[in-house]
């Protein structure tokens, strides 16, 4: 490295090219920022959403690091496949995403951000001067001899063949661990047609429950229809237990 | 700039992470967390990877990445189903065994 380019400013300019340390400048703050406003927002969508941002970035970081393919992996399987089944469950979750404010131990917050205070100093202090000055030994030589993933496949398919073979058991596993945890045992018998027709002639409320108000204000389902006399009807909106609307008969 | 700088970005999003799983009650937004300190991990070993000159940190990092799929799948499962019997998914609602 020449006088003149460590005179550029070691930020920018170390034995990286100089390309890569503006893109690195641009995507950590991002990154870091996403990651504190996964744990400040309250809202879980929010956090969701700026951990998706998080994951972006770092993906584009793995693709300036010498690494397309595990860029690609990292933007396709975590943003595009793992956040959205968080969000799936989100939503299915309902209305309660929203996190308490009451510290259930007394002094908890304070105690964890000194914690992390001290554990990010003690990391980044002890990483930044063991490996201070390294020069890398790029993957340049290895990428162009047949490309990244042609590379990374003789690896996978080869030296780490039994770990691979191992993560189809582990999917398999997972996925139908996965099934039986969501499943609902049925309890009593299934209700037929009949039986239900009868039983909401004899509920004496024969007639279909009132949707939510489809109002020119509003047409959250959180909005109740309006009666022909003005008054809002309390059995258009949704009952104490969120996402359950309570039946006459007692099923749901 | 050095490959360095990359480790110590990745310092602290796990630590982030960490604090993140300490300071948070919805258990969703936990897992989020966990999710945070692995890709964390993830940039270390692609870092790695790239200083050693070879490719065996990014098939890990490949590996760690399937792990955390079926993690996220199993985990979300359970959260689903104490969603369903305690209408909660507070960590702080799942005391059964405490007392």
């Amino acid at each position: 490295m020449s006088m003149q380019l460590l005179a550029a400013g070691p930020l920018m300019h170390g034995v990286v090219p100089l390309g890569e340390a503006i893109a690195f400048w641009i995507l950590a703050p991002i990154a870091v920022l996403g990651g504190i406003g996964m744990v400040f927002f309250r809202n879980a969508v929010h956090s969701a959403l700026s951990l998706a941002a998080t994951m972006m970035c770092l993906g584009a970081i793995y693709m300036i690091e010498q690494g397309p393919f595990i860029g690609f992996v990292q933007i396709i399987v975590y943003t595009g496949a793992i956040m959205i089944l968080f969000l799936f469950v989100l939503m299915l979750v309902g209305r309660d995403s929203s996190d308490s404010l009451v510290e259930t131990l007394r002094g908890q917050r304070l105690a964890s951000a000194l914690f992390g205070l001290a554990f990010v100093l003690i990391v980044a202090v002890t990483v930044g001067r063991a490996f201070k000055g390294i020069k890398p030994a790029n993957l340049d030589a290895v990428n162009a001899k047949g490309g990244n993933v042609n590379s990374l496949a003789t690896s996978i398919f080869t030296r780490y063949l039994f770990a691979f073979e191992l993560t189809s058991a582990l999917l398999i596993v997972a996925a139908v661990a996965a099934m039986v945890l969501a499943h609902v045992e049925r309890t009593g018998p299934k209700l037929t047609q009949k039986q239900a027709a009868r039983d909401r002639i004899r509920s004496g409320r024969p007639q279909n429950w009132p949707g939510p108000g489809v109002l020119s204000s509003g047409n959250s389902i959180g909005t109740p229809a309006l009666l022909p006399d003005g008054s809002p009807s309390e059995e258009s909106v949704l009952t104490s237990t969120p996402g359950v609307r309570e039946l006459p008969g007692g099923s749901s | 700039m050095t490959p360095t700088y990359y480790l110590v970005l990745s310092a602290i999003l796990f630590t982030i992470g960490a604090v993140g799983v300490l300071v948070r009650r919805n258990a969703i937004v936990v897992f989020m967390c966990i999710e945070l300190m692995l890709n964390a991990v993830n940039l270390t070993l692609v870092t790695f990877s790239r200083i050693n000159g070879s490719l065996d940190g990014q098939v890990i990092a490949f590996f760690v990445m399937v792990v955390a799929a079926a993690e996220v799948v199993v985990g979300l499962a359970i959260i689903m189903s104490i969603f369903r019997t305690r209408r909660s998914a507070s960590v702080d609602d799942v005391n059964l065994l405490k007392y």
